[in-house]
């Protein structure tokens, strides 16, 4: 078959199902956005993971003179156990930075954190540990830095930031997962939906559909006009859900950023490789329903 | 051209065969009529020569292709060689005579400018040489058996199956009808009619084959309708 006939017998039957047409075009549209959502969830949820877990940092208490750990029996640290711990520190390779803070400094901080409270008054600076601050490399290594030194004469604990930022990311990855899900669900609805279309347009137009049989049309060319008004209500749908994300990230640029400081956003690439996925899925969710459908509905 | 070797088709969960133990053979530019009641294995016959249906058991050789071995993506290409005509014309409501005769070339993929050269002749040839630019609602039902019969014949089939093309027509259509099918018949179109009108078949005296409850009765060369029914 000629290009410019399939063209013509595909534009026909789009107008001839108008209603269904735009019906498919807003589902699709739909379910893509929500899709795409649950994928910029995920962009997001990773930039903030970046974001954080580029800020924190693994604290290395040493023994002070209230410290009643089993490894403080010793009383506060010496100064050779301090300068072996700080050695030992900076020769780890996955350490960043090393960041000492002294016991005026950790009461200076204190000070700040409990300001107008009786707390300030009855601590002083000889009760609070002096500790180390680590960065390390790969947050996720923590585990090589607890066991290096925890249990060392001279420290009193080692602790991870990363525990309690993981509670808030499981809380975002349920909602993440939730977003995709939702999204999944719905594009399932849609490939339903194509698939009920394209079964009443392949009963509209059975007498073409018949008379393209008995003159030998093959079953493929049969099923092409059908199959490309899926894929282009399918496109359709798409730039418009394309259309729903962008506008929502200019939406998040403008009013949400401003007021959320502590955590970067999703950038334009992130919408766009949601958006390209989109169009994937769009595609091939679209020509497997088609497919299935019309080699039920279409059989020579 | 047609050779049935003790063809035989069972619809599945019906237990009487539409068609039992047929054996004939119609040779190249031969002119049949198919005759037989209602439910006598007319229709069968002419579906399984199209393979719109498959036989169940026997062998059926159409147009040099054996049809129960036919691999089923080679069955378009080989309907191409034969053109088909119904009782109810089975024209597109929303094309024009032309478009309608020129979807038949255009589904095998013929060039614009052929089709825009064989289109009219064939039109010329069953005597529609204005109509092209009509819509088929505002035609005669003998001119839409027309249009029918251009489309089928404009691939220049091997073999024209008509499945009663007279039968929604007046007398006078009819023999309208039958002149055209004669002619065609007289290019080297092997033609097979089935038909329930007696007074064609006894007209043109030409091959009757007689059908009664899926067998062949009668097979007679110059027959006559031969039954009242």
């Amino acid at each position: 078959m000629r290009a410019g006939f399939v063209t013509k017998e595909v534009l026909n039957g789009l107008r001839r199902n108008i209603t269904l047409t735009i019906a498919v075009v807003i589902t699709v549209a739909i379910s893509l956005s929500l899709l795409g959502v649950g994928l910029l969830a995920n962009s997001q949820v990773r930039v903030m993971k970046d974001y954080w877990y580029d800020k924190i940092e693994v604290s290395i208490f040493l023994c002070g003179e209230l410290s009643d750990s089993p490894t403080c029996s010793g009383g506060p640290v010496t100064v050779e156990q301090r300068a072996q711990i700080e050695s030992d520190l900076k020769t780890l390779p996955i350490v960043a930075n090393v960041y000492y803070e002294s016991q005026s400094e950790a009461f200076t901080r204190f000070k700040e954190r409990f300001k107008g409270t009786a707390l300030v008054d009855n601590v002083t600076a000889d009760q609070l540990p002096e500790s180390y601050r680590v960065k390390l490399k790969d947050p996720k290594q923590f585990a090589i830095v607890q066991s290096a030194f925890s249990g060392r004469p001279g420290i009193e604990s080692v602790q991870d930031q990363r525990t309690i930022l993981d509670k808030f990311f499981k809380l975002l990855g349920v909602l993440r997962d939730g977003a995709l899900a939702i999204g999944l669900i719905s594009v399932v609805t849609a490939a339903l939906l194509i698939s009920n279309t394209l079964r009443i347009a392949a009963f509209n137009r059975r007498r073409e559909t018949g008379v393209m049989r008995l003159v030998g049309a093959s079953n493929f060319s049969i099923q092409l006009p059908f199959l490309l008004e899926g894929l282009i209500s399918a496109i359709i749908g798409w730039g418009i859900a394309t259309g729903i994300l962008a506008a929502l990230k200019s939406l998040v640029d403008a009013r949400v950023a401003p007021l959320l400081t502590f955590t970067n956003f999703f950038g334009w690439a992130d919408v766009w490789n949601a958006s390209l996925l989109l169009l994937l899925t769009g595609l091939v969710v679209s020509a497997i329903a088609s497919f299935l459908t019309l080699r039920k509905y279409l059989k020579v | 051209m047609i050779r049935c070797e003790n063809v035989a088709k069972t619809y599945s969960k019906q237990d009487r065969p539409a068609l039992d133990s047929v054996t004939l053979e119609v040779a190249k530019g031969e002119f049949v009529f198919l005759v037989g009641q209602s439910g006598s294995g007319k229709s069968t016959f002419l579906r399984l020569i199209i393979r719109e249906e498959r036989v169940t058991s026997g062998r059926m050789f159409v147009a040099g292709k054996d049809l129960s071995t036919l691999s089923q993506w080679k069955v378009p290409e080989f309907r191409r060689g034969i053109g088909t005509v119904f009782q109810d014309y089975r024209l597109l409501p929303n094309k024009t005579v032309s478009e309608n005769v020129a979807f038949a070339m255009q589904i095998v993929g013929a060039a614009p400018k052929e089709i825009a050269r064989e289109v009219p002749e064939v039109l010329e040839l069953v005597g529609l040489d204005d109509y092209g630019h009509r819509m088929p609602a505002e035609l005669s039902g003998g001119e839409q058996q027309r249009v029918a019969i251009a489309r089928a014949f404009i691939n220049k089939p091997q073999i024209l199956i008509a499945d009663e093309p007279t039968g929604n027509l007046d007398p006078t259509m009819s023999v309208g009808i039958m002149k055209l099918l004669d002619r065609i018949n007289r290019t080297g179109t092997t033609v097979v009619m089935a038909t329930h009108d007696d007074k064609i078949v006894d007209q043109m005296r030409k091959r009757v084959i007689e059908l009664e409850n899926g067998i062949v009765v009668r097979d007679q060369v110059r027959g006559i309708y031969g039954y009242s029914g």
